[in-house]
């Protein structure tokens, strides 16, 4: 059995991106999550689902969904805003560690949906946003076989805003 | 002819840990098809089960999209360089795909 990964983030962050999902309701919200990774470009994951080093969140990115047709229960980052986020990242000496979204009045959960427009690595945060309030927070990232998700643990504490 | 296929971040664990690969190609579709048959597990990744490039997936032949030229059969040149570029998506389960 894998242990589970690890994602650092400071308060300031969480607050933000609980206030983005708060914002949107009762559209989901979307962003990227700048930050580093102890092990680099290189992924700790694997088939056999050894220990993945923990990850820290700096700072975010957020996006304007562009899923003008369902946004209630859909969120769309284009290519070209992938493109940009990993600019902004760079500009920061950071890199793309993952994405963040909610759940309008529905669990932080990740979906069917989620896991067959995800890759491995990434962090993928999700908050639940209930009635317009943004409550529970939680990361996965997915499988080296795309079968499923894997919760991280998602440390909050200002040793990330360093 | 040599193109070079960037590899993004996520998947250099699946392509030998490397950031890049360059292959003989004439066509996007080629070296993509030399890159996942070098690094099979790089494959699920990229494409469906029944082959077809993962609809988040997009590629970029040097500044442009080859979803807007000729796709996967858009011809490469000596130097060109290939981007994999993901779009994000996700949401819920229920209601419009």
């Amino acid at each position: 059995m894998a242990d589970a990964p690890t994602l650092k983030i400071n308060p300031d962050l969480v607050a933000r991106i609980r206030a983005h999902g708060a914002e949107t309701y009762p559209h989901e919200c979307c962003g990227a999550l700048l930050g580093r990774d102890p092990t680099g470009d290189v992924a700790t994951t694997s088939v056999a689902g050894v220990k993945m080093a923990s990850r820290e969140i700096l700072a975010l990115f957020p996006l304007v969904n562009r899923r003008d047709d369902s946004p209630r229960n859909r969120f769309s980052v284009t290519s070209d805003d992938v493109r940009a986020a990993e600019k902004a990242a760079e500009l920061q000496g950071l890199s793309v560690v993952g994405w963040y979204h909610s759940h309008p009045d529905h669990p932080a959960e990740p979906s069917d949906f989620d896991r067959e427009h995800a890759w491995p690595w990434y962090s993928y945060v999700i908050v639940s946003v209930a009635n317009g309030v943004a409550e529970y927070m939680t990361s996965w990232r997915l499988s080296d076989d795309r079968s499923g998700f894997a919760c991280e643990d998602v440390v909050i504490g200002d040793a990330a805003a360093k | 002819m040599a193109v070079k296929v960037i590899i993004p971040t996520p998947l250099r664990l699946y392509a030998g840990k490397r950031d890049s690969v360059e292959c003989g190609a004439g066509t996007v579709g080629e070296a993509l098809r030399h890159l996942t048959t070098t690094y099979g597990d790089l494959r699920r990744h990229l494409f469906t089960e029944d082959g077809k490039l993962r609809s988040f997936v997009n590629v970029y032949l040097n500044d442009e999209d080859i979803r807007y030229s000729g796709k996967e059969e858009t011809p490469t040149k000596d130097g060109d360089t290939i981007s994999i570029v993901p779009s994000i998506a996700g949401g819920l389960s229920f209601g419009a795909a």
